[in-house]
């Protein structure tokens, strides 16, 4: 067991990904001598060489593109987009070319494309550097979604992405990149890492069951913490895939508790929530005693920094809608 | 206020021609070629069975076979020329009006036809002929070539990559980020400008304020404006760019000076956008009468030569033809199929309730 921040657990997955397999290549912008503006990179490109680890012109759309075209090539590049903000010039790539060319090749073609976006608020920055765009992504078939919350997880799932065939976009919560958890780097621990698309309950329960994912698990977590002083029982579940979704983990729960809320930092309406909401009212119809409820931010452009406490999801407004449930 | 860009100066472009419209051979200070009557000949083949399975294509649209059809007349020679400049291990992206490039590649016709019929996005396996897919967004594939140009230097291997687009996509924001990438690590790629004058509409004033070969030198490569109607200069210019890429020495774009003899896509209708005479003035410099021409007049291809290429092209035609109305639908359930390469639960649960969906109208009239 090694004790890690996040951001260097990222970066020792990607250590391990790039020792295990000569094509996989890291391109994006400030990635090589800096390390990447949160770090994640850093010491790669000493290590592995310019070849291997690209800083790459200052445009998203030509850092997904020409991952693309290595990838035809046979290499498994990882592209970091600098900020959630940021992955929109990229978008047509993304949403035109990397989800939608293997079905076009007929299966002929893979690509085996990571795009790394740190995503989320929190951080005290300025516009286009707090969002939360994973919704644009889950809607998007031929792309595979994920969002990892804490160290251990985020070490092994950025390997997993890597060997992945499908195009990954992986999210990364930037306000939790410098806490530290244990993570188990051996590499006979491997054998018992969880699939990829697996959702995991991280704090079980029996009265209402809390969908989160990326930043907001810790939030959630915290939240059940304190509803337990009032007597409730909360089940915390940390999604870790958003698509493929494992439903079966969440539909198990919901039909034990009953009650289910869901929280991300992206805006309620039209949020991923809203599929995870519908699922379970299709799914779990007979077993609900109440609404499933969502809690987010608001339906409006994220807020400049000196409001974002507000308009984030916390653990009062997380334990607010667990009380409304119990209204019903 | 005047927005007439046209009131800037420009210097005349300069022109690599081995071919006149007349069918007279040319000399270039820079560029020549070497072919044997046969290589002569072969072009001449290409350039008439490209151009009859075109014709094929439209016709099969107007008759409600095709949904639509991207016509390459009057571009043949820009396609084969650069097309036959291509080794076997270089790679070739195109757009979707390539069907020439496709043809030097050994891709089947009626493949490509596939998507336009609406049976598929894309239905030839790109490794094999080492020719991509058709893309159908301006532009985008320009970024994919400069990659696997990338992907080319980090290999070390012997080869190039082209890749294909028209003198619209000039302006769209993937083709200059491809140039600046291609540019800064000096990637083994050659940019195929065709531009036939026409982005559906709007004329090439509507993109650039200078000819288009010219913007290569504000990136920092070289750019070559080639007559894209003589076939051999096509060939010579190309050969030479690919020739470049691959002994290290970067990028290069040529612009093959061309005209889009048809229109935009069977959709279109030129005739509301712009005049006859134009089309006229483009028609005396067809690709294929004037090598035909230079066959004729030194002997290197007779009266006979020329019905058999014609009778080839019309047996083409109809293989084509037929092959193209044998082609079956696909089955309602292929909509799953090849969206992701591993298993997706979401792919087999959708697929699961639509093939049950189906199988409750067994029996019933009207499905």
């Amino acid at each position: 067991m090694t004790t890690l921040t996040l951001a260097k657990a990222i970066n020792e997955g990607l250590r391990r990904a790039m020792e295990d397999d000569p094509k996989v290549l890291i391109m994006g912008e400030d990635v090589g001598k800096l390390g990447g503006v949160f770090r994640v990179t850093d010491g790669l490109q000493k290590d592995f060489g310019e070849l291997r680890v690209i800083d790459t012109p200052l445009a998203e759309s030509g850092i997904v593109g020409t991952a693309i075209g290595l990838a035809l090539r046979g290499y498994r590049p990882v592209c970091e987009i600098q900020f959630d903000g940021f992955v929109f010039p990229a978008a047509d790539q993304i949403i035109t070319q990397l989800a939608k060319m293997p079905l076009r090749s007929l299966g002929a073609l893979k690509l085996p494309v990571v795009v790394r976006i740190p995503c989320g608020g929190g951080i005290g920055a300025v516009e286009h550097h707090s969002e939360s765009p994973e919704a644009y992504f889950t809607h998007t078939a031929g792309l595979r979604v994920v969002a990892c919350s804490n160290p251990a997880d985020a070490y092994v799932m950025i390997q997993q992405a890597i060997r992945c065939d499908d195009p990954v976009i992986f999210f990364e919560p930037k306000r939790r990149y410098w806490e530290k958890a244990e993570v188990d780097t051996s590499p006979e621990a491997a054998a018992g890492w969880p699939d990829l698309h697996t959702a995991r309950v991280v704090r079980p329960g029996g009265d209402v069951t809390v969908l989160a994912y990326g930043p907001m698990v810790r939030t959630c977590l915290e939240a059940a913490t304190a509803a337990e002083e009032d007597g409730r029982s909360v089940e915390v579940i940390d999604l870790r895939s958003l698509n493929p979704l494992d439903t079966a983990l969440v539909t198990d729960s919901v039909r034990r508790t009953g009650r289910c809320v869901i929280v991300h930092e992206a805006p309620v309406y039209s949020g991923f929530g809203a599929e995870l909401a519908a699922r379970i009212t299709e799914s779990c119809f007979y077993h609900l005693e109440a609404p499933v409820l969502r809690v987010g931010g608001f339906s409006t452009p994220y807020p400049p920094s000196k409001l974002e406490e507000h308009y984030l999801p916390d653990l009062d407004r997380v334990l607010d809608a667990v009380d409304r449930c119990f209204a019903y | 206020m005047t927005i007439d860009a046209s009131r800037g100066v420009q210097a005349p472009p300069e022109l690599v021609q081995l071919l006149t419209p007349e069918g007279e051979r040319v000399e270039h200070p820079d560029y020549d070629i070497d072919l044997t009557p046969e290589e002569i000949r072969g072009l001449y083949r290409d350039l008439v069975l490209v151009r009859r399975i075109d014709l094929e294509a439209v016709a099969l649209q107007r008759q409600g076979e095709l949904g639509i059809w991207a016509s390459l007349l009057g571009q043949e020679a820009a396609q084969i020329g650069s097309g036959r400049a291509l080794t076997d291990a270089d790679m070739a992206f195109p757009t979707y009006r390539e069907h020439g490039v496709a043809w030097c590649r050994d891709v089947d016709p009626v493949k490509l036809l596939g998507l336009f019929r609406g049976v598929n996005h894309g239905g030839w396996d790109p490794v094999e002929h080492n020719f991509h897919l058709y893309t159908i967004v301006i532009g985008s594939q320009t970024l994919h070539a400069v990659g696997y140009a990338m992907g080319i230097q980090r290999d070390g291997a012997e080869a190039a990559a082209i890749v294909y687009f028209g003198d619209g996509a000039t302006s769209q924001g993937d083709v200059n980020e491809s140039f600046i990438w291609a540019s800064v690590f000096n990637a083994p790629v050659v940019f195929f400008c065709q531009n036939n004058q026409w982005a559906i509409s709007e004329p090439l004033e509507k993109q650039s304020r200078i000819p288009l070969y010219r913007r290569a030198s504000g990136f920092g490569f070289p750019g070559i404006r080639v007559d894209g109607n003589d076939v051999f200069a096509c060939l010579a210019v190309t050969r030479q760019a690919l020739r470049n890429a691959r002994e290290g020495n970067g990028p290069t774009l040529i612009e093959a000076y061309t005209y889009r003899m048809g229109a935009h896509t069977t959709s279109d209708d030129p005739t509301r956008y712009r005049v006859a005479d134009e089309l006229e003035a483009w028609k005396l410099k067809d690709p294929i009468e004037r090598l035909k021409a230079y066959l004729f007049k030194n002997q290197l291809a007779d009266q006979a030569y020329f019905e058999a290429i014609d009778a080839e092209a019309d047996a083409l035609g109809r293989d084509v033809r037929k092959r193209c109305l044998e082609m079956p639908d696909p089955d309602p359930l292929a909509i799953f199929d090849h969206v992701y390469a591993h298993r997706h639960p979401l792919m087999e649960e959708e697929r699961e309730q639509f093939a049950a969906y189906l199988a409750s109208f067994e029996g019933s009239e009207g499905r």
